[in-house]
């Protein structure tokens, strides 16, 4: 009973060490960020698999989301009141301003942040990481910063191609599902846009790309008690940046777009 | 020469380390023993700086390293070999690119060098033409000596080995043990042996250190440890439980 009325106090107490210990972990990170052409070639390497290639899943992600909210843009139309070219209004705002960024983050989640918490954690027990040490490599530049300037260079990248694919597939899907001329798609399409609304989704993206990547990393640096550690490091990873891409999806548009 | 002073190590409740006392003149090759938990590890962590004791001094060559940041121990990790359990190679690296890294990192050869030196630590722990074999490929014993020719790939001064032949058939044990008293004999360093394998302190060590929860419970030769009349000493070298 005793131990029942402790627990949520402990729950905070451990939070509050993980918050500080990732604030430190980002801190150390930070200060080594000016020696990053020490660790130039690494970055390139992390470049080609954090965002090269994500691009196929990137793609076929996007491409469906955009085809959905076509068809779902359909659906609602067939009262009549509404012209039917507004569905490339609604794709392209759809698509720019939150399917794109959050599509993308949530995929990358799976793909990207699970993988670098798993391989950091495995570094971690195996003594990698305490090798790395000995040898008078610092860990955290060695491993962290390289990951993380990966991920702010590729996630708007990734960003700005679910933006086409996003848009192309609810093409496609207006063309195939309603009586709409690729024309008249676009012309809603430009109807409505404004470039502040893809600079937005960029924004996000690149907000998204830090905190998976931070979370990944952290929770892969602390990992302890091997295999099963990893294993809890890795879905902790992907439940809390989940969990962090939805917060910061609304405090990003709450200040953003007043 | 390395000089331990009152040093001591918990993890939260748990004492780790306790006055430990001692210290390892040059060219000595010293075996530090004990049961699983006794502290060993923390205790080679703590010299080479992976671990913060929570008090005490620690002395290398006459330089206090407890105290040191990351970039003050780099000049004294560069003269000092770790190997780790279970080799601690980098999974995406070859085993080449394991020594390469070390050199690169904590000496001034040039690319030819790197090279010859590379192929010389694998030729001494009997590992030629291994180099573009992914750690992945070797076996346990492989990746223990992958792991010694890393060490000894920077010639240190001193090398320090983490349970070197744990989980070892008693050929690669052998093995092991030969090379380590080989760079011993010709390397002119100062060995730290963290063991729990008696076998291997006969074989390789000059001197014993066993810790018993926490403390040095025996520090003394190694031809002599047969002889001292204390329980715990004659349990952990005999294996035999019921003596304590």
């Amino acid at each position: 009973m005793f131990q029942l009325i402790l627990y949520p106090f402990n729950l905070l107490v451990h939070s509050l060490e993980g918050v500080g210990r990732y604030i430190e972990l980002m801190f150390s990170m930070f200060r080594s960020i000016f020696s990053w052409h020490k660790y130039l070639s690494l970055t390139i390497d992390h470049m080609y698999h954090i965002g090269v290639l994500s691009i196929p899943i990137v793609i076929l992600t996007s491409l469906f989301s955009g085809m959905v909210t076509s068809v779902q843009a359909a659906y609602q139309f067939e009262s009549g009141f509404v012209p039917n070219w507004f569905v490339g209004s609604i794709v392209g705002e759809s698509v720019l301003l939150e399917l794109a960024p959050m599509m993308t983050a949530l995929v990358m989640t799976g793909r990207i942040g699970a993988t670098i918490a798993a391989e950091i954690g495995t570094m971690r027990v195996s003594e990698q990481i305490d090798a790395l040490e000995s040898l008078s490599f610092d860990p955290i530049s060695f491993l962290i910063l390289p990951r993380i300037l990966a991920a702010t260079v590729m996630f708007p990248v990734l960003v700005i191609i679910a933006d086409c694919f996003g848009i192309i597939g609810g093409l496609i899907a207006a063309i195939n599902s309603m009586d709409v001329s690729h024309q008249e798609f676009i012309r809603g399409l430009r109807n409505w846009f404004r470039p502040w609304d893809a600079w937005f989704g960029l924004i996000k993206g690149l907000f998204f790309g830090l905190a998976i990547t931070s979370i990944a990393c952290y929770q892969g640096y602390y990992t302890t008690g091997g295999a099963t550690g990893v294993g809890k490091s890795t879905t902790a990873t992907v439940v809390i940046s989940c969990v962090a891409i939805v917060f910061l999806d609304y405090i990003l548009a709450a200040i953003l777009l007043r | 020469m390395i000089e331990v002073k009152n040093l001591y190590k918990s993890y939260g409740e748990k004492g780790v380390l306790s006055d430990i006392n001692l210290s390892v003149s040059h060219g000595q090759s010293v075996a530090v023993v004990g049961k699983s938990g006794a502290g060993k590890s923390v205790l080679l962590r703590c010299l080479i700086g992976l671990v913060k004791p929570d008090a005490g001094t620690i002395y290398i060559d006459n330089k206090l390293i407890n105290t040191m940041n990351f970039q003050q121990l780099q000049s004294i990790r560069s003269k000092i070999g770790m190997v780790f359990q279970f080799g601690a190679l980098f999974d995406s690296m070859t085993v080449g690119e394991n020594i390469s890294l070390a050199l690169q990192k904590l000496t001034k050869l040039n690319d030819d060098e790197i090279q010859d030196r590379l192929l010389n630590s694998l030729v001494a722990v009997g590992m030629e033409d291994t180099e573009d074999l992914m750690p992945a490929e070797l076996s346990g014993g492989m990746k223990k000596r992958v792991g010694i020719a890393r060490a000894i790939a920077i010639k240190p001064a001193y090398l320090f080995y983490d349970e070197p032949t744990t989980g070892l058939d008693p050929v690669m044990t052998d093995i092991i043990n030969r090379l380590i008293r080989k760079f011993q004999d010709t390397g002119n360093v100062t060995s730290v042996i963290v063991t729990h394998e008696m076998r291997t302190v006969y074989d390789v060590a000059d001197r014993i250190i066993l810790l018993h929860k926490g403390n040095i419970q025996y520090d003394g030769s190694t031809d002599t440890i047969d002889n001292v009349d204390d329980p715990v000493v004659q349990q952990f070298i005999t294996g035999n439980s019921t003596l304590a």
